[in-house]
């Protein structure tokens, strides 16, 4: 699978994730926890996925799931088309669903598996 | 922006005849506190209505005024300014910090030195806007510092101290100063309003760009605060943590009070609790709010009758100043803890008598403490009345014999009963 690769990319830049203190006692805590921007700090949400939302041929690259995209997991190509991280993409539909010209499918991930 | 403007208004040391909430609104113009948050609750609202006279007229320039739609929002509301680096301030009673309660958790977890003026009510039903303080005290767990005023310069000075206190980096946690509805918050007499140099001096200096050490907002550093944490993680860590600080700032509190004294000339004892003719007396009460005020009157007058009596005032609630009450309560046989105020279902009855009987727990040469209840939902406690608990607690020093109307251990004082 593709996405081995990526789960390997991925927990390497968790080692890369800032760390502001190491954990010594409670007393060399900082006063409140805080969290730092990074990839996924609470893992692979994808795994959360039920319909995976697939993007047909058709697309007028009008931009519209990108802005719409809870997650931000809709990116920009270089051609100016989208594509879907779907690591991190939990399946929610939104784009789909507001997509002018109806060309994001949502598939069931079990009947992808069986294909 | 805020910060420059705000160096512009000056304010010479003056005594003015104000109302106790106008007390309040004069220290927060003197804080030159940054953002400020409304919603309207009696007894309270006339702090808020200064204040915004205030702003209207240009006298706290570049202060940001939000009347908003309700307490929960003045909290949530005053923790984004507040997160934001400025220095903030609101004021609410009784229902109000009810409505404000889970935000009160969040502002002492993000650790964000917010002062708050509670003119005090009684709790809801029966629906009573006068002086009680359960609203205040019912907030004990909310990590938030608590003190009481007994006097309109008190409300003015310890609102000052408090930005003080909780914006030291050791400390870093919010804090309510109660003061009684309508017996100090409506009722009027002369403060000192300090000059603006000298407050200036005494405080810290106002955050800048670069917000608190432990949290901040900028586009440059982004960073997320109060996401879930698991139970492996450092959740009971931080709430440790919480504790540590509060316990530290006693000794803040003290420091803040004798800088205070130097600079301006009034003593609030070591900050926590003033004691009051305590070194010689055979009995005395701990009591706390507007009722002190009244009871050194009334320890002088059963004084010049030949008793030995004393009284402890105690100034804060929370962090409670254990070893303080434990040196004081030491010096007699019989303390009588007086509190306006209810723990239903507790030990006494009363938050403070609690307290206090908890922190004599295994001391060798502890009083006998009688807690009394007085004074709740604003009714008036006289001075006879006061005089008469001093009686009482003289009463059972002499004679060994406890009060007969005790109910629950405890004396409720001053209940409307037929004779």
């Amino acid at each position: 699978m593709a996405d081995t690769e990526k789960w390997k990319a991925i927990n390497k830049s968790r080692d890369k994730r800032p760390k502001l203190q190491e954990y010594k006692n409670w007393k060399e805590l900082s006063p409140i926890p805080i969290s730092l921007p990074i990839d996924g700090s609470i893992g692979i949400t994808g795994d959360w996925r039920t319909f995976r939302p697939i993007i047909n041929e058709g697309c007028n690259k009008c931009g519209i799931c990108w802005m719409y995209c809870p997650e931000a997991v809709i990116s920009k190509k270089e051609d100016g088309s989208f594509e879907i991280n779907y690591l991190y993409c939990k399946g929610c539909g939104i784009c789909a669903k507001e997509c002018p010209t109806k060309n994001i499918e949502m598939k069931r991930e079990d009947d992808l598996k069986n294909d | 922006m805020i910060k420059s403007k705000q160096k512009d208004f000056i304010q010479k040391k003056e005594t003015k005849i104000i109302k106790g909430n106008e007390a309040a609104a004069f220290a927060a113009k003197s804080a030159r506190v940054q953002v400020i948050s409304a919603y309207p609750i009696t007894p309270q609202t006339t702090v808020v209505e200064k204040l915004s006279e205030f702003v209207d007229n240009g006298l706290m320039p570049g202060t940001q005024y939000i009347l908003v739609e309700s307490e929960h929002s003045v909290m949530a509301c005053v923790i984004g300014a507040s997160i934001a680096g400025t220095r903030t301030f609101t004021a609410t009673s009784g229902q109000g910090i009810f409505y404000m309660h889970e935000m009160l958790h969040w502002a002492a977890g993000t650790r964000l030195p917010i002062v708050v003026a509670i003119a005090s009510r009684g709790p809801a039903p029966p629906w009573n806007i006068w002086a009680d303080f359960t609203d205040v005290t019912s907030q004990r767990d909310t990590g938030w510092m608590m003190s009481f005023c007994s006097a309109h310069q008190e409300i003015f000075d310890d609102i000052l101290m408090s930005y003080k206190i909780c914006e030291d980096s050791d400390v870093l946690l919010p804090k309510f100063v109660a003061y009684g509805g309508f017996v100090l918050s409506h009722t009027s007499k002369p403060v000192i309003i300090e000059d603006q140099d000298a407050v200036d001096a005494y405080l810290p200096p106002l955050p800048d760009e670069k917000g608190w050490p432990h949290i901040f907002i900028d586009p440059d550093r982004p960073m997320m605060h109060g996401n879930l944490i698991m139970p492996s993680g450092f959740y009971a860590e931080f709430r440790l943590k919480i504790h540590d600080a509060m316990i530290k700032a006693k000794s803040k509190i003290t420091s803040a009070a004798r800088e205070f004294d130097r600079v301006f000339g009034r003593n609030y004892g070591n900050g926590l609790i003033q004691e009051y003719k305590m070194d010689d007396a055979d009995v005395g009460v701990v009591i706390y709010g507007d009722l002190a005020l009244q009871m050194e009157e009334a320890v002088n007058q059963v004084r010049e009758e030949g008793y030995k009596v004393g009284m402890v005032k105690l100034r804060y609630f929370r962090p409670f100043p254990t070893e303080d009450i434990v040196n004081a309560s030491k010096k007699v046989k019989i303390l009588g803890v007086i509190d306006r105020a209810t723990a239903f279902g507790s030990q006494t009855g009363g938050p403070i008598s609690g307290e206090v009987k908890s922190a004599l727990h295994n001391i060798k040469g502890a009083p006998e403490i009688l807690p009394i209840i007085a004074g709740l939902g604003g009714r008036e406690v006289s001075l006879e009345q006061q005089k008469e608990q001093l009686k009482i607690l003289i009463k059972i020093n002499e004679s060994g014999e406890l009060p007969k109307d005790l109910i629950h251990g405890t004396l409720w004082h001053g209940k409307l009963e037929v004779k």
